[in-house]
């Protein structure tokens, strides 16, 4: 039997590739073009407030050159976790930016939307059914009340759903959110190839040319699925796929090296044996796909919690640097004093020391030794106008704090900006990020033929 | 002896799912790696140390052989993107571990 080529543009749909590399794939039969749109690596922001983090003019631009190889050569496309949180309003924006082009370019297609959100309803039945656990043990259990505040839920989809639509004979199908790589292994799966090999080639190409070196996910990469084998190269000449790269890609933001859990089966990569069949085209063997017992998906959710304001400025003064934390409980002290009127369970008040220990906070090894800092100033609060007021008065009571021993008597804190202040906006949380037991398939398919019946 | 830092190929972190951090600890040459592995240098308490965590909020501690590495993964103690949290992807936790002395 012949191989199942797949390609992959890119890492995360938006990101742009380049467009030789792409081509490429297409000196064979290619069976499939896959891309990831998802992650919950940028935070619960994306879900909890609908949004992406890539613009539509870059999906436009990147989708446009998948169609156009696409869709006249009857190629299936699949978007996984489309819009970056795989939510029903990042599924339709994905849809209306699908049916642009489809309109612009007068194509003919049959488009499948697989929608992942589950009404909060049927998740508090599930709950009280003892149908949900947490994802790990430092996870809070799941409460009426969190799923109440979170806007948006969703599951992650396996391969099946999207094996259906694929046999349905979709052109397109635009999948909400998803586990990363099963809209790569429906693929394979689809063609009737083993799904350990099909998955964990998923796991590979849903990160683009990330598993070559170098390696990124603004480039392409081929996958080509065969009967106990699958193979993984670079499109790009600049790049090249060697053993261990593709070996230590296993490891890349999973929390275990070999073990992948996906939904309904754990992939088992212990096993595996990596070769060179040829120059810079990595063979691997013997991934186990093992099938649960019970059917687990993974549930994302994420509520806003308060809403944002801050402010960053530079601190040059040794005297003030050397006091910097007293300063900081002093002014705090007057700002509270200042809002007495308001309840100190309402705001929160953080301080940022870049240079010093902003990015581990108290868990900083290293002793402070610099002449400057970037201080940041947040303040967090029930509403947004609490948020604005504190941090403006926090920012002017700093900026002229008359601390022990200051020379400085003008000012503490360069601004870079004016204003200095910037308001932020709502701030989320991931409420929701637990495993739910299903018997059904719980994903619907919805279709939409444009110009096409 | 030397730093991690020079003897390793990749030393990195990065979120898996919003409440853990996980740390990849890779070697380009398998005598590096198992010369590595057998010095023992890092244990899950050296972990715990180095991060100023109990032992058991050491969710994993890993060596995978084929790719020439280990895995450790941490609990977060502010899931990814939640007030408070100062490291969104979890792209920085990584500089603790850069220092660790190890014989050449």
């Amino acid at each position: 039997m012949s191989a199942i080529n797949i390609v992959s543009p890119n890492g995360m749909l938006g990101y742009g590739y380049p467009r030789e590399s792409f081509e490429r794939a297409f000196q064979q039969k290619v069976h499939g073009i896959v891309v990831d749109a998802g992650s919950t690596d940028a935070g619960p922001h994306k879900l909890g407030a609908g949004q992406s983090i890539v613009s539509k003019r870059a999906v436009k631009k990147d989708l446009e050159y998948m169609f156009e190889k696409g869709i006249p050569a009857n190629i299936p496309i699949i978007i996984g976790s489309a819009g970056g949180a795989g939510a029903r309003p990042h599924v339709e924006a994905t849809i209306d930016i699908v049916n642009e082009i489809i309109r612009e370019q007068k194509y003919e297609a049959k488009l499948a939307v697989i929608w992942a959100d589950f009404e909060k309803e049927s998740i508090i039945n599930s709950l009280a059914d003892n149908k949900i656990k947490p994802l790990s043990k430092n996870i809070p259990q799941l409460t009426e009340e969190a799923i109440v505040e979170t806007r948006s839920i969703v599951a992650q989809m396996g391969h099946e759903p999207i094996v259906d639509a694929l046999r349905e004979g979709a052109d397109i199908i635009i999948c909400g959110r998803a586990y990363d790589p099963s809209p790569f292994a429906a693929i394979g799966i689809y063609h009737g190839m083993n799904e350990g090999l099909s998955y964990h080639l998923g796991k590979i190409l849903e990160c683009g040319a990330l598993c070559a070196e170098p390696g990124t996910t603004k480039d392409s990469i081929l996958g080509s699925i065969y009967q106990d084998s699958f193979t993984v190269q670079s499109l790009n000449p600049d790049r090249t796929c060697t053993k261990t790269s593709v070996a230590a890609h296993t490891f890349y933001e999973k929390e275990h090296p070999y073990l992948l859990k996906g939904p309904g089966f754990e992939l088992d990569l212990s096993e595996c044996s990596f070769t060179e069949k040829s120059p810079g085209v990595i063979e691997v063997r013997n991934s186990q796909y093992k099938k649960s017992t019970k059917t687990f998906v993974k549930l994302e959710g994420a509520r806003q919690t308060s809403f944002r304001t801050f402010v960053i400025a530079g601190v040059r003064d040794p005297l003030l640097l050397q006091k910097l934390d007293q300063v900081e409980k002093e002014v705090l002290v007057q700002v509270k004093s200042y809002f007495s009127e308001i309840p100190e369970t309402d705001y929160q008040i953080n301080f940022y020391h870049y240079g010093k220990n902003a990015v581990m906070g108290d868990k900083e090894p290293d002793t402070f030794g610099g002449h400057e800092v970037g201080v940041m100033f947040e303040v967090l609060a029930v509403t947004q106008e609490m948020a604005n007021s504190i941090c403006a008065n926090l920012r002017s009571t700093f900026l002229h704090y008359g601390y022990e021993g200051r020379k400085s008597t003008a000012g503490n804190l360069a601004f870079p900006f004016a204003p200095s202040d910037v308001v932020f906006g709502p701030v989320y949380e991931f409420s929701i990020y637990h495993l739910l037991e299903i018997e059904a398939n719980p994903f619907k398919t919805e279709w939409m033929g444009v110009n096409k019946k | 002896m030397t730093a991690l830092f020079k003897y390793a190929k990749v030393i990195r972190s990065k979120n898996s799912g919003p409440f853990e951090v996980t740390l990849d600890i890779l070697f380009d040459d398998p005598a590096k790696y198992q010369h590595f592995k057998e010095q023992n240098v890092l244990t899950i308490d050296k972990i715990a140390e180095l991060y100023q965590i109990s032992p058991d909020q050491v969710h994993h501690f890993v060596y995978f052989d084929p790719a020439l590495g280990i895995k450790i993964t941490i609990a977060r103690d502010i899931s990814s993107g939640s007030a408070g949290d100062r490291d969104v992807y979890g792209a920085q936790q990584h500089a603790p571990l850069m220092n660790i002395e190890v014989e050449e």
